[in-house]
């Protein structure tokens, strides 16, 4: 069944010659292109592009489609990223023209349907945040992380007699690895504070930690082992004594919906990630969206433009903020990825949202239950929205990594949890079923997972056997990196 | 409810599996006291039809480029898409999947990544492509921030004012909180001056940022202005316009050493400004330092031609405060977007509708400049857009009028540049016809 010629890359089936785009005659007189511009300016050939009709380029992709496992076709529980189902509704407004062939710099009174829709997701993420302003620039999480740190470094800035100069970022080590590496680009140093023995901050270690150079504790709450940190005001109490910043990374947001707030638990800034909480989708790696939100005192530093509404009722793009930090991304921001938030958090509706946490939550406890007997998962019988097990016992006894695990999974047609991360926990196994999933898919998964549990080690080394390649060679692509066809090195 | 599937049985029946009395109970983690007591404050659900009829209404508000006629540019553009294009983009198996984490069963866009830095290597002329950033912006942000560790000089930049102001502005924003001095260079006469670079290149600095076709348009002399960069042990950094590509030099030609784009133009709609493309491309000796995704070509354990992420040590989840960015989601589905529509265009299709866009904006130019009231106000040569002078200084009454004709002329420049208050800028692509054209030109040749 499988299309063989499918492996063949793009540049392998050109032919001189052919072509998949046909323009119109030129319409306007014509000149010569030499004298508009300099022959200086011009090329003497154009780039050596592939030579494809339509239909090769329709196979080609549509075949190179059918090697991916996606939410559409697969169950995906891939911790961290919330992969719950991209409802096609969203898809569909998205690309109404009157949404998608609008150009950044109309003006105002022409996009008044387009300007009212995002004054109204910057009001739900608000309410959803519990705090007090919004920016939908942000194009990815980790942009949010980046722009909330730079208004943090201008806020204290703006504070330096008070609070003197504030130089560090702490940040526990189970976030994940954008939190350090957004400290750094934002002109920070990032310090590592401990976790304790249950999974949850060492309080100890961020007392100690905690001094008066500290701009702003970023803090994953649920945690990437998929635990609610019950002492989350203690540690804002702690953070406000010492006169820094809370932010929390807002990626595991899908677990507390109308449960529990940000803003009500301590935190001065934070992001969303609408391509996990509010459906994306992920499209093969992005685009995502990084909406920020934020506590009065810090509106001023937001980046420009910020969606406002007059007295009469007419929504504008506000550049006037002076103590703006500027702008992280051109234009407006991944305004496609930003109406599907919209359309989702219209769909459900205040109880509609707190129910996608409620099975979020259920569907974990309950895989949970399932798989611990067998693949023990360290930080206790209960979690949020995802856990984290283990396999160091299986890697002890007979050899079985989690890698292992992972790519026999794909044999069984469900995609791998992440594995390796968080970095505190061994051979650890990210789960995060989501609310979309069904009890009997989760059942399925766990006894896949079960039997894998039970298979000889040598079968398990070699998998997965069912997809045309397995265990591609890391190591030899990072040595020796091809990075892009050239027929001599492919031909 | 929408889309969850658990019923209420099986609610009670994982409940009893769980060892839990309620769902209730296993938000016991959650401390009373920081409970949200009351529904949220949002609107009350809809159901697919009468949301379908709200995001209708809304999307009915705005004045689009379906109905209007579009010479709006400034990093922007209304060029054709193909319907090829929306279909495989739109692949349930590309679009919800995620980063090919699990290469074995992610081939699909392995592979389409790896065909993308492919084809941005060619229409670049650069030695390597990493497989997407955000967008044209950001990406010349993080361009300049790779250039700090490449030369060791991060404490100076020197910028032309022909970079988009928008990107100028992201680039101050990242530099902030960093000891970075940015030194920007005027454009009096439309371009950038390769002596008065030379001039500020003089005190030691990481990179010369420019743009080319710039932000007015205009050509710059990348030759002389790539020769004062490197005499002075700069990098230079150049923000191009993909399309343009099909006909101008390419920019491994002129010697940059950093090229990134607005990869917008290869088939994504202009969407209010995004989820858009940022495009970069290198030479192979800062490719250790290159930010973002890379898909690298290897065998798997049966000797089987594969490919997988690759040097990852670059990036933030292994390296953390030491990686080359934070980017971690980016823009794969647009990057398939853009390989699509290079495939199908070819080197020909590109070529032509490079000369379509060429021609027409020439043609514009001629055309709005019959009338004495407008002039092109830089006397460069230009690819697809330029900037037109009102000698009557009425640019806001001219756009305004125009608009109301159903033609949306251009983008005014004052906002950005005081001194071309007088001014606005014009983009001519391949979609507009002669008859749209003299519309244009009419139109503003009436204006009151």
């Amino acid at each position: 069944m499988r299309n063989h010629r499918a492996t063949q890359l793009v540049f392998e089936l050109s032919r001189p010659g052919r072509r998949g785009v046909r323009w119109p005659e030129c319409d306007v007189p014509r000149e010569e292109p030499q004298r508009l511009v300099p022959q200086r300016h011009l090329a003497s050939a154009p780039p050596p592009l592939p030579e494809l009709t339509e239909p090769d380029v329709v196979r080609h992709y549509v075949n190179l489609s059918t090697q991916n496992m996606s939410v559409d076709t697969h169950t995906y529980p891939l911790g961290s990223c919330t992969m719950k189902y991209n409802p096609k509704r969203n898809d569909a407004w998205a690309s109404l023209p009157g949404f998608a062939q609008v150009h950044p710099y109309q003006p105002e009174p022409s996009i008044q349907g387009l300007l009212q829709l995002l004054y109204e997701l910057q009001e739900y993420l608000a309410e959803i945040g519990g705090l007090d302003a919004v920016s939908l620039q942000p194009a990815a999480g980790a942009q949010g992380e980046l722009t909330a740190l730079l208004m943090a470094a201008a806020w204290f800035r703006d504070r330096q007699k008070e609070l003197g100069p504030r130089t560090k970022v702490l940040i526990p080590d189970s976030a994940h690895g954008t939190n350090p590496a957004s400290a750094a680009m934002a002109g920070f140093q990032a310090v590592t504070v401990r976790s304790n023995a249950r999974g949850l901050v060492d309080l100890e270690d961020l007392q100690a930690k905690l001094d008066d150079q500290v701009a702003v504790f970023m803090i994953t709450n649920p945690n990437t082992l998929g635990l609610f940190e019950p002492q989350i005001k203690q540690i804002a109490d702690l953070v406000h004594q010492r006169g820094g910043l809370l932010y929390l990374d807002g990626a595991n947001m899908n677990a507390i919906l109308g449960i529990t707030r940000p803003g009500d638990f301590g935190a001065d800034m934070m992001h969303f990630n609408p391509h996990k909480t509010f459906s994306g989708p992920h499209g093969a790696g992005g685009p995502g969206a990084g909406p920020i939100a934020v506590r009065r005192e810090l509106a001023p530093y937001l980046p420009v433009p910020v969606v406002v509404r007059d007295a009469e009722g007419r929504y504008r793009l506000d550049y006037d903020r002076p103590q703006s930090i500027g702008q992280v991304r051109s234009f407006f921001g991944n305004v496609g990825v930003l109406i599907r938030a919209y359309a989702y958090i219209r769909t459900h509706g205040p109880e509609g949202l707190r129910r996608v946490s409620e099975d979020a939550v259920l569907n974990a406890n309950y895989l949970l239950a399932l798989v611990k007997h067998f693949l023990p998962v360290p930080f206790g019988d209960r979690c949020m929205h995802e856990f984290v097990a283990t396999a160091q016992k299986l890697r002890q006894e007979r050899g079985i990594s989690a890698m292992d695990l992972a790519k026999r999974l794909l044999d069984f047609g469900f995609h791998a949890p992440t594995v390796y991360f968080p970095i505190t926990v061994r051979e650890s196994m990210m789960i995060e079923p989501t609310e979309t999933e069904s009890k009997e898919s989760l059942d399925a998964l766990a006894q896949v997972l079960f039997r894998i549990t039970e298979e000889a080690p040598e079968l398990l080394h070699e998998a997965p056997h069912s997809t045309w390649i397995s265990r591609p060679d890391e190591v030899r692509a990072a040595r020796n990196p091809v990075l892009k066809w050239t027929p001599q090195e492919n031909g | 409810m929408t889309y969850q599937q658990n019923t209420p049985e099986d609610r009670q029946a994982m409940l009893q599996t769980i060892g839990a009395a309620s769902i209730e109970e296993l938000f016991a983690q959650v401390p009373a006291p920081l409970r949200l007591n009351r529904p949220l404050n949002l609107p009350e659900p809809q159901g697919e039809m009468e949301l379908a009829a709200h995001m209708a209404q809304l999307a009915g508000r705005n004045q689009a480029m379906d109905r209007w006629v579009c010479f709006l540019g400034a990093g922007s553009y209304d060029h054709f898409v193909p319907a090829v294009v929306d279909y495989i983009a739109g692949r349930g198996e590309f679009y919800t999947s995620y980063t090919p984490y699990q290469p074995e069963v992610s081939q699909g866009n392995l592979q389409t990544f790896f065909e993308y830095q492919t084809m941005i290597t060619q229409l670049t002329g650069m030695d390597v492509s990493n497989a997407s950033l955000y967008d044209g912006g950001s990406a010349a942000a993080e361009a300049v921030l790779m250039s700090f560790t490449a030369t060791g000089r991060s404490h100076r930049v020197v910028v032309s004012r022909g970079v988009h102001p928008e990107y100028r502005r992201i680039l101050h924003t990242y530099l902030e909180n960093l000891e970075t001095e940015v030194v920007e260079l005027a454009c009096p006469d439309g371009t950038t001056d390769p002596e008065e670079a030379a001039q500020a290149l003089r005190e030691p600095s990481a990179c010369l940022l420019v743009q080319q076709p710039n932000f007015f348009g205009s050509l710059e002399e990348m030759e002389q202005l790539a020769q004062v960069a490197h005499e002075h042990g700069s990098l230079l950094v150049v923000v191009v316009d993909p399309i343009s590509l099909g006909l101008l030099k390419r920019p491994g030609q002129y010697g940059a050493d950093i090229v990134v784009a607005e990869g917008q133009s290869l088939g994504s709609p202009m969407s209010f400004g995004g989820p858009y493309l940022g495009v970069m491309a290198c030479r192979e000796e800062f490719l250790r330092r290159l930010p973002g995704r890379i898909a690298g070509q290897t065998v798997d354990r049966r000797g089987r031609r594969c490919w997988v992420l690759t040097l990852q040590t670059r990036e933030q989840h292994i390296r953390r405060e030491k990686a080359t960015s934070n980017i971690c989601t980016n823009q794969g589905l647009l990057a398939i977007r853009a390989a699509v529509y290079l495939s199908l265009l070819g080197p020909q299709g590109l070529w032509e509708q490079a000369e379509l866009c060429l021609q027409k904006a020439h043609y514009a130019a001629r055309r709005i400049t019959e009338h004495d009231r407008f002039r092109v106000r830089f006397d460069r040569p230009f690819f697809k857009e330029f900037v037109v002078q009102d000698r009557q200084g009425r640019v806001a009454q001219v756009l305004d009028y125009a608009w109301q004709q159903g033609i949306a002329a251009g983008v005014p420049l004052g906002r950005w540049f005081p001194e071309l208050e007088d001014c606005f800028l014009v983009a001519v692509t391949e979609k507009r016809t002669r008859e749209q054209i003299d519309r244009l030109a009419q139109v503003l040749h009436q204006a009151p």
